[in-house]
């Protein structure tokens, strides 16, 4: 980045950027045709388990129907809603505080902490639940190291702590990248006008800050919505369990289907929420030139915020290593045979990996549309994204069992199949943090590389896209380790003898053969620390913007 | 290091697409985890040369994956946990009946009547207990005892687990409708705390977090296996009802398999006495060969109370098991 940032402009933009000359009027509203071209191909891919779903609806009983209709599903719903929003809510508050101490204060060894407390992240949610459950109560390891009775950590608190370990490093690493991306003079501006530290986050931090947590919130409430693992492990009645039980007890999977559209309805409601309490959100600085300003900490403040990282730590990522540790040596000391299990290492890498690269690609023309040329089908299509995000993984795999075992025979049960599958439920967390970089990339720009005879197709390949590089690679990340640890939708959808780590760790655990689903868990964690290393803060020269 | 990761994975789609020509293959559907059958099937693999590509997941699953499927499905021999899934894919008939011999092999009441799949091992449902908190001679004589007030918050189920449904569609064929619906209501009236199935069961059974479950009766052996210092005990009904069942684990071959030498070698292989020490040695479960021993730690099979049951049956009340669970409020 060589251009000038002397000037610094905030603008809230009133419409679409100034159009380059002999620009059409058409062109400028709705996007250049191949981005559309790439889109509908999307499209088409997310099309096909919602419409395969629609299909299996008209199907569906009239028994099937009815039990939408009962007390039990309204009240699970509000209990699914208030749920989600105390989850998202509590991933906000940690994530967003993390990554402003690792961002802007001069605590020491940042990077170190910046890793540790992102490194959560690639635990799945069940084993979080499954380690929080053998942890506490009174023959928990808690209470073996510590004599100190803890109570059970079951129902709603236990829900509620996993699954706010497993979802604020969303909202940290999105929020984290776009802090370091905030221009420094805005603030100095306020300062020196006499605002104090507090009110300059507020009024000016916190507004560039909007689209990122409101990326990471969403990916967090979305999460939250369609868990199983972890809420049912910890015994919490939510919408996922009564789909899951209607799934696994029955052959007819028609009651399963119709109740999953109650949880679109709830995604839908969320994303709403996201939109709605966004406002105009779209905010672009000029690229500092200068990195952001540092704010030093009180001894108080640095012992508060070092508690807080130690805390978040220790829950997040100690205590479920040293609970896997201790099992895999427990199994070891008495003699069980424990096997590294290479094949499903690579299942996970080739379909973590191919998922990510996929995703990244098709993220790209979404976000330009959705940000560059917003009309009502740019911003359905982002929206579509989200949909997919939020639908439970159960749904979608049975959904693209019975499309693919009919009309796609060839593809069946095909790794290909599976990557798309992938690469379409995560779409959303790589169109998250490439919305957030784009957003803070000036339009302008754009329009001088059109105004010098550039192509659309020249400037996104030499202009928008490098720009955007951060936020993909962020978004691509975050694809690959969240596809590491997807469960219901590989299990259903692999090709035969294609296993993942994430499979293992579940059906070791399943037989209480915690020894084996140790080692699967630790070689998991292991296989992502390089990942989540990259996504936490870094130089930016790593990056290569 | 984008380029290095497509590179990989090109080199895999590769090998993938390259791996399913040899000669002498066949193609498993399992339902048994892979935790506890590839060390098996790695066997079969060397002793017959024969190819086995093997897709794990659960048992219902791939019932209704199968039937999707229809007659032109991959698969050439389906493993299942439980007999519900085989009855289903029988009852399609989409299964092509054993032969004699291999039917010969386990008794009569393990496999189904009609010859289209043999069980392979047995696993009973028990109580599990916290032997610190609770005295055998307190638990009931059957699962009925338990809707007892006494009993109140002290049961764990897994009301959404297939080894609990296929008890209740037991529960159904051997007591009825109004009987198993008022036993269920009465478990929901006691507060009986839900789990997602048996393995957290007899984990919170162990960490002291309930007193009793129902669960089947190898999860605990494999618990002490792990660690032997764990207070729970498992507990065998003395009266013979749908909660004393022994539910075989099966298989049956394809209809549609192309592979029928290859699949009844795999059939034979189960039942011989080698793999069924496996089961008993391995998984804890019971072997259902005559004359093979069951773990020491475990009452003999012939001295655990059964109930004259076809199980071939669950396969036709498991669906309304799920709806007598919903209705008593369990779900």
């Amino acid at each position: 980045m060589t251009e000038p940032g002397s000037i610094v402009e905030i603008e809230i933009p009133a419409g679409v950027p100034a159009a380059p000359p002999g620009s059409t009027e058409q062109r400028r509203s709705h996007g250049p045709w191949y981005l559309w071209v790439i889109s509908l191909l999307i499209v088409c891919v997310i099309a096909v388990p919602v419409t395969s779903l629609a299909l299996r609806l008209l199907d569906a009983t009239d028994a099937a129907w009815q039990s939408l209709l009962s007390w039990q599903t309204v009240r699970l719903m509000v209990r699914t809603l208030v749920f989600t929003a105390l989850v998202t809510a509590s991933a906000t508050a940690v994530g967003v505080s993390g990554a402003w101490l690792l961002a802007r204060t001069d605590l020491r060894f940042r990077r170190a902490w910046g890793v540790a407390f992102a490194l959560p992240l690639v635990i799945p949610s069940y084993v979080i639940a499954l380690v929080l459950i053998s942890a506490s109560g009174p023959r928990g390891l808690v209470a073996d190291i510590t004599g100190v009775d803890l109570p059970h950590l079951v129902g709603f608190p236990g829900a509620w702590l996993a699954l706010t370990l497993s979802t604020y490093p969303y909202v940290f690493l999105i929020t984290a990248a776009a802090l370091q991306r905030v221009d420094p003079a805005l603030e100095e501006a306020a300062r020196g006008l006499g605002a104090s530290p507090a009110r300059v986050f507020r009024t000016v931090v916190l507004p560039q800050l909007r689209p990122a947590m409101g990326a990471g919130a969403l990916l967090a409430a979305l999460y939250t919505l369609s868990d199983f693992g972890a809420v049912s492990l910890m015994r919490f009645d939510v919408f996922t369990r009564v789909i899951y039980a209607q799934y696994s007890g029955r052959i007819d999977r028609s009651p399963a289907i119709v109740l999953s559209i109650v949880l679109v309805a709830a995604a839908l409601i969320v994303i709403w929420a996201e939109q709605r309490t966004r406002g105009d959100g779209a905010l672009f600085s000029r690229k500092p030139t200068r990195p952001p300003s540092v704010y030093r900490l009180t001894p108080w403040q640095r012992a508060t915020g070092t508690t807080f990282l130690a805390a978040t730590v220790a829950a997040g990522l100690v205590l479920p290593v040293a609970v896997l540790s201790a099992w895999l040596l427990r199994g070891l000391t008495s003699g069980i045979d424990v096997t590294i299990p290479f094949d499903a290492i690579a299942g996970s890498l080739t379909g973590a990996s191919l998922a990510a690269i996929v995703a990244v690609a098709a993220s790209v023309p979404i976000v330009v549309l959705a940000v560059r040329y917003p009309t009502g089908a740019s911003n359905a299509l982002e929206r579509a994204v989200y949909v997919m995000f939020s639908l439970p993984h159960i749904t979608v795999a049975i959904a693209v069992v019975a499309f693919t075992v009919r009309y796609a025979r060839p593809v069946y049960q095909s790794l290909l199949v599976l990557v798309l599958v992938y690469a379409a439920m995560f779409l959303a967390q790589a169109t998250g943090p490439a919305k957030a970089s784009l957003l803070q990339i000036d339009p302008a720009l754009d329009d001088a590389s059109r105004g010098l005879g550039r192509s659309h197709l020249a400037t996104m390949a030499r202009i928008t896209v490098p720009l955007m590089s951060k936020g993909l690679l962020a978004g691509g990340l975050l694809v690959f380790v969240t596809a590491l640890k997807e469960l219901p939708a590989t299990l259903l959808l692999r090709p035969s003898g294609f296993t993942t780590l994430a499979v293992r760790i579940w059906s070791s655990a399943d037989e209480l053969l915690y020894t084996q689903a140790a080692a699967s868990a630790l070689v998991l964690i292991a296989v992502s620390v390089v990942p989540v290393y990259y996504l936490s803060i870094k130089p930016k020269d790593v990056v290569g913007v | 290091m984008r380029r290095l990761l497509v590179a990989g994975a090109v080199v895999a789609l590769a090998a993938t697409a390259c791996s399913s020509s040899d000669d002498r293959s066949l193609t498993v559907y399992s339902g048994r985890s892979e935790e506890l059958i590839q060390p098996l099937i790695d066997r079969f693999e060397e002793e017959t040369g024969i190819a086995v590509t093997v897709r794990y997941a659960g048992s219902a699953d791939l019932a209704a994956t199968i039937l999707e499927e229809g007659s032109s499905s991959p698969a050439d021999v389906f493993l299942a946990q439980d007999p519900a899934s085989l009855g289903t894919v029988a009852t399609a008939e989409l299964f092509t009946p054993l032969s004699e011999e291999q039917r010969s092999r386990v008794p009569s009441r393990f496999s189904d009547p009609d010859g289209y799949w043999l069980g392979i091992s047995g696993r009973a449902r028990v109580v599990v207990y916290d032997s610190t908190n609770v005295d055998p001679s307190e638990l009931p004589q059957t699962e009925d005892g338990f809707t007892d007030p006494s009993w109140s918050g002290r049961v764990g189920i897994a009301p959404t687990n297939g080894s609990f449904l296929a008890f209740v569609s037991a529960k159904i064929l051997l007591d009825g409708r109004d009987a198993t619906l008022a036993w269920l209501e009465g478990m929901a009236e006691n507060q009986s705390p839900t789990f997602p199935k048996n393995s957290a069961i007899v984990t919170a059974v162990n960490d002291g977090q309930v007193d009793t479950g129902l669960a089947n009766h190898y999860y605990l052996l494999r618990a002490l296996a792990e660690d032997p210092e764990v207070p729970g005990r498992n507990h065998f009904f003395a009266i013979a009802t749908a909660g004393s069942l022994v539910m075989p684990a099966g298989v049956g071959i394809l209809a549609s398999s192309q592979r029928t030498d290859e699949a009844d070698a795999f059939v034979d292989f189960l039942v011989e006495d080698a793999s069924q020490r496996y089961f008993a040695e391995e998984t804890f479960e019971y072997p259902l060969v005559p004359g093979v021993p069951a773990d020491d730690r475990l009452p003999p099979i012939e001295t655990i109370p059964t109930p004259d049951l076809d199980l071939s049956l669950l396969a036709t009340t498991l669906d309304e098991a799920t709806d007598l669970v919903a209705e008593a409020g369990l779900l």
